[in-house]
């Protein structure tokens, strides 16, 4: 492969290395053409090795999903599509700011190159701002992992005992207000009405129907979970959380980038890192795209 | 290999690399900005067992315009498309033997399960 690229270097370049010696230009390289090939080169390697990486959890999530589609079909109720169409756009954004610094370099834009970077970052900001809330929305609902998931403790009474006690508290308390309610049917209906039904207008009248309560609050409305919902929330953390882990590795590299084309090293003869951020930054983008389809918009 | 010197034809004579012209920019992010509003419009209407296939079929779609205009890959190195492409065969090698023997141990996991778990009854 070295050999090739080296041939064509010279070929292309025969007639017009007259730029002189960039500063960027790396010593074991003979062009700057040369230099931008085997980057390049570089970047895509590594960029496959993320695809192969992220693969492995498309496995896992094909694999589980092929065998307990039960399972997706009721933990999903749990994600909000909005927050997640929101962060697609968000993203799609930032992969148009972050292209578009990548012609800017290219074309000795420096200031525009700096506002773009800038705006990229600041999306990705905003995507992670966004991901925290759907976090720590389901943190407080007790939607973590294994043992740590609130429909697991569900399923074994006998080693959570405080929750099971909670639960049957709650099931009291709603079966007492449900009778009172009876009684006040028509001002029940009313108050229905009334409720805000926030983010899922459907589950809610469902979850009013089989379990005779307004769907929002303690961990009892989870009673109906099927066996091993936990493992959704695994897939959903780890896949989106790699995600995640990657968003903040591109912020670090794009402030990387800020800092230098500040300092006014990126040009039409050497952009480079520009390039090869943009590609990585694009592929988190790329891999988002599956996620968002996967993960959010399960229906049936 | 020797189609190398080829992709270079229209590259721009002071450049290293494929210049994105703005129209393919914008282009790329409304077609991207449509077929995520199509998706998600789309999970929405009751197709029954298909709707994965769509939306999956959405986001390679998605993922092929990222991939040939972000990524330039439509100006890249054959040599890159080539391999971007063998990356996704060993992918689909992966995943299509992973699954070929999911179901083995089912029986016995399913087992597990249920000697296991408590569905706790609701009243």
């Amino acid at each position: 492969m070295s050999a090739a690229v080296d041939h064509q270097d010279q070929a292309h370049h025969a007639g017009d290395d007259h730029h002189g010696h960039s500063p960027f230009q790396a010593h074991h390289f003979e062009t700057m053409q040369q230099q931008f090939d085997s980057g390049k080169l570089g970047i895509w390697l590594f960029l496959f090795t993320e695809i192969l990486m992220f693969s492995g959890l498309f496995c896992a999530y094909i694999i589980y999903r092929y065998n307990h589609p039960e399972i997706f079909l009721y933990a999903h109720k749990q994600l909000n599509t909005t927050l997640g169409a929101t962060n697609t756009v968000v993203l799609i954004i930032s992969s148009l700011t972050m292209a578009w610094a990548v012609r800017a370099a290219q074309l000795n834009q420096k200031k525009l190159l700096i506002w773009l970077l800038s705006a990229t970052l600041a999306l990705a900001g905003v995507f992670l701002v966004i991901k925290y809330f759907e976090y720590t929305h389901k943190f407080d609902l007790g939607l973590y992992t294994g043992r740590e998931n609130v429909m697991y403790q569900l399923q074994h009474p006998a080693d959570f005992q405080e929750l099971h006690e909670e639960v049957e508290e709650n099931l009291a308390k709603q079966a007492e207000e449900k009778k009172e309610a009876e009684a006040h049917a028509v001002s029940e209906a009313e108050a229905v009405d009334a409720h805000p039904s926030e983010e899922h207008g459907d589950e809610h009248a469902a979850a009013h129907d089989s379990h005779g309560h307004d769907g929002h609050g303690g961990p009892e409305q989870f009673l109906d979970a099927p066996r091993n919902t936990q493992i959704f929330f695994g897939i959903y953390y780890m896949m989106t959380g790699l995600h995640g882990f990657h968003i903040v590795a591109g912020m670090i590299a794009i402030g990387w980038l800020l800092s230098r084309s500040i300092r006014g090293d990126f040009s039409s003869e050497y952009f480079g890192p520009v390039d090869y951020v943009g590609l990585y930054w694009h592929l988190v983008d790329l891999i988002w795209i599956y996620l968002f389809p996967l993960l959010y918009l399960i229906r049936s | 290999m020797s189609d190398h010197t080829t992709q270079h034809s229209d590259d721009h004579d002071h450049g290293l690399a494929h210049v994105m012209p703005i129209p393919i920019m914008i282009g790329t992010f409304l077609a991207l900005l449509f077929f995520t509003g199509l998706t998600v419009f789309i999970a929405d209407q009751d197709l029954g067992e298909i709707d994965i296939f769509i939306a999956l079929a959405i986001a390679t779609l998605k993922a092929g315009l990222v991939a040939t205009y972000f990524m330039h890959l439509r100006w890249d190195k054959p040599f890159n498309i080539l391999m971007f492409l063998f990356c996704f065969g060993f992918v689909a090698l992966f995943i299509g033997i992973a699954l070929l023997d999911s179901n083995e141990y089912q029986p016995a996991i399913e087992a597990y399960y249920n000697a296991t778990t408590e569905i706790v009854e609701t009243p």
